[in-house]
């Protein structure tokens, strides 16, 4: 027993060193100092109290994502649409923000733009999980194929209908008003954190304690074995799609309402891709998805910095979050194997 | 525009697409899915142009960028032969991962003027009426990708290797049984594979968007590329077939542009994917059409045997680990 929590242990210190050594010697090839790199990285995301609201910024949005791709992974999907399913929550968010506000209560128009995101996010998953059910293509090619559709339609909305008074650019439509501002706490997006703790426990619930939840995971590990006992792949695959879409939703509604209070191109900031990484690295599990989502989240806002300071580029944190995950799944299935020895 | 004219873009424009595609053919055909073509793309575009900068030699960077490829199939590949990880997984880690890499390790030659494949005319072959202009007056690059394409059908269909190849991403275990090294076919046919979309990222690089940068350009290809090697249905004159048709409607594309110019440049750009994604919808619905089909092809009207050439299967075994411990 012992010498089983040692070998635990020994093995997850092997992989943190594995994603350092990896890391500092990626560093070194830039001529970049590894240590300095490193202190940046941490003071550039935790030093400050306005640092860490924005970790928490990118913390929502991830979370958010990451919770719709639990459902999909428990049904062993790719939902890699899930870029497209933000992007078309942004384009539901701004909308109604658009049309309504001169009509109702900011309060009323923010409560009723999460809903049209969420339901523009589902609907944009549910193609991507028809395209998969009916239409014969992988959910990875036709979720991207979306994406693609969704990018376009974003760039057509800002150069087109819904340009800026005066002239068209990338930067996006003209900003709200203060008052359809998600409200924040000494810059902390406080009821962006409420909405992802929120969707992050019914989630939980779901997945952990529901039939439902029982029947994705069924179907997931045997889709054959589910389908004899009266469990339909293509209605719960569209079930799993649409919630992960709407889940997308809000949180193409929070980058609207709670960060750039406008839309731009660039809406989703590949946290879509991301949250598939911090899901693999997670284990498919939900419970440590905020901790990876915080972890993840400091290293986006901490490498902000680096391009001024060290003239490298910010992709590094990245490069980073992509070691852990390729490492971590690589030391996963070594105690797997090791386990199948020992039987 | 000119026919001539259209036909030598289309040709030219799809040779650095050829080479992902018709590389990720081998790979898949052989039962392995190297999803990492996106990132490894870029990340060969980066290295061909860093090593092109550095050296001035064109050939060593093509070689550099080559092996960039093959050294990321080869974590695909290890991890799924070996260590029985999801090819899935990995790959789309790998993706993102490699993208990001290619813009650290290349920010500092960012916007850098560098050497580039020259044009080179075929002699005699490119005074031909009409074939001269479309075929042979491009560069070396272009010219690779005529022998890769030839060259891939022949070893598929003509060879005894091939054969092993196609076996093994039918039915490995038969395969196995035949006395076949099915993982290290699997290996080596990924680490070909990889070599080849390692090639098209140079060819980016060092000619069709030359230079380095963020975006670079090649941005989108390799999944484009994936999504050709379904829609040519794993048979390399069809997905060669494919890689013209994609670089056709891209070009097609640029063209509507000018006739269009309120709609922005980026919606044209991004277009071309959705095409083929219905392409694969439509191709999906007319293979369970014509699979009730009177089988005697006389009897068929043209659309019908449309169809049937559309087709696809994919190989039997495609992206499963069925072979673990055993082998």
């Amino acid at each position: 027993m012992l010498k089983s929590y040692y070998s635990l242990i020994n093995k997850w210190l092997i992989a943190l060193v594995c994603v350092v050594a990896v890391t500092s010697i990626l560093l070194l090839f830039a001529h970049t100092p590894p240590l300095t790199t490193y202190k940046l990285l941490l003071k550039g995301s935790l030093s400050s109290r306005a640092k860490l609201a924005r970790v928490f910024q990118v913390w929502v949005p991830l979370m958010l994502c990451s919770c719709g791709l639990l459902f999909t992974f428990s049904m062993k999907l790719w939902n890699i649409g899930i870029e497209g399913q933000v992007m078309l929550g942004a384009i539901g968010a701004t909308a109604s923000l658009m049309w309504i506000s001169p009509h109702f209560a900011p309060w009323m128009c923010l409560i009723l733009s999460l809903g049209i995101a969420f339901i523009l996010g589902a609907l944009w998953g549910f193609g991507s999980g028809l395209l998969k059910t009916s239409g014969g293509v992988n959910e990875i090619f036709g979720g991207l194929g979306l994406n693609f559709v969704a990018q376009g339609l974003i760039l057509w909305l800002i150069f087109g209908p819904w340009k800026r008074p005066g002239i068209a650019s990338m930067s996006g439509t003209k900003p709200f008003d203060v008052s359809l501002w998600l409200p924040h706490i000494h810059r902390f997006p406080v009821l962006g954190m409420l909405l992802a703790l929120i969707i992050f426990i019914l989630t939980a619930i779901l997945l952990s304690s529901t039939r439902q939840g029982l029947k994705f995971k069924a179907l997931g590990i045997n889709p054959k074995a589910g389908k004899l006992y009266g469990l339909s792949p293509t209605a719960n695959t569209l079930i799993a799609m649409t919630l992960a879409g709407g889940c997308a939703g809000l949180c193409g509604f929070f980058q609207v309402t709670g960060v750039y209070h406008r839309l731009i191109p660039a809406i989703s900031s590949n946290y879509g891709y991301l949250s598939l990484l911090v899901v693999m690295l997670a284990n498919y599990k939900w419970w440590p998805i905020p901790f990876i989502s915080f972890f993840f989240a400091c290293l986006n806002v901490g490498s902000i910095q680096l391009p001024l300071i060290l003239k490298i580029d910010s992709s590094l944190s990245g490069v980073i979050q992509g070691i852990c995950v390729l490492v971590f799944i690589w030391v996963k299935q070594l105690s797997v194997f090791e386990r199948a020895d020992d039987t | 525009m000119d026919t001539t004219i259209l036909l030598a873009s289309v040709i030219s424009s799809a040779a650095p697409i050829i080479f992902a595609t018709l590389g990720e053919t081998f790979t898949e055909r052989a039962g392995i899915v190297n999803l990492s073509l996106d990132g490894t793309i870029l990340l060969s575009a980066m290295v061909g142009f860093v090593v092109a900068y550095n050296t001035h030699n064109l050939i060593l960077a093509f070689l550099a960028s080559g092996l960039t490829g093959a050294a990321v199939a080869s974590i695909v590949a290890i991890g799924s032969l070996f260590y029985g990880l999801s090819q899935v997984a990995i790959g789309f880690v790998l993706t993102l991962t490699c993208r990001d890499l290619a813009y650290f390790l290349g920010n500092a030659y960012t916007r850098l003027p560098g050497p580039q494949v020259k044009h080179l005319a075929i002699p005699l072959l490119k005074d031909l009426p009409f074939i001269g202009p479309v075929f042979f007056n491009h560069n070396l690059v272009v010219y690779l990708s005529y022998v890769l394409i030839i060259f891939s059908w022949y070893y598929f269909y003509k060879t005894k290797a091939g054969l092993i190849l196609r076996a093994c991403g039918e039915n490995p275990v038969a395969a196995y049984s035949r006395g076949i090294n099915v993982k290290l076919h699997q290996l080596a046919y990924t680490l070909w594979g990889g070599f080849w979309v390692g090639l098209s990222g140079a060819s980016y690089s060092l000619l069709f968007k030359p230079g380095w940068g963020r975006p670079q350009g090649a941005e989108g290809i390799g999944w484009i590329a994936l999504a050709i090697v379904i829609f040519g249905g794993w048979d390399p004159l069809k997905v060669a077939l494919g890689t013209y048709f994609f670089a056709f409607l891209q070009l097609v594309g640029i063209l509507l542009q000018s006739s269009y110019p309120q709609i922005p440049s980026q919606v044209f750009q991004v277009a071309p994917f959705p095409l083929m994604i219905l392409m694969l919808v439509i191709m999906h619905i007319s293979s369970q059409k014509t699979a009730k089909l009177d089988p005697q092809p006389q009897h068929l009207s043209p659309i019908q045997r449309l169809l049937r050439f559309l087709k696809t299967t994919p190989p039997a075994a495609l992206g499963s680990n069925v072979h673990t411990k055993e082998f």
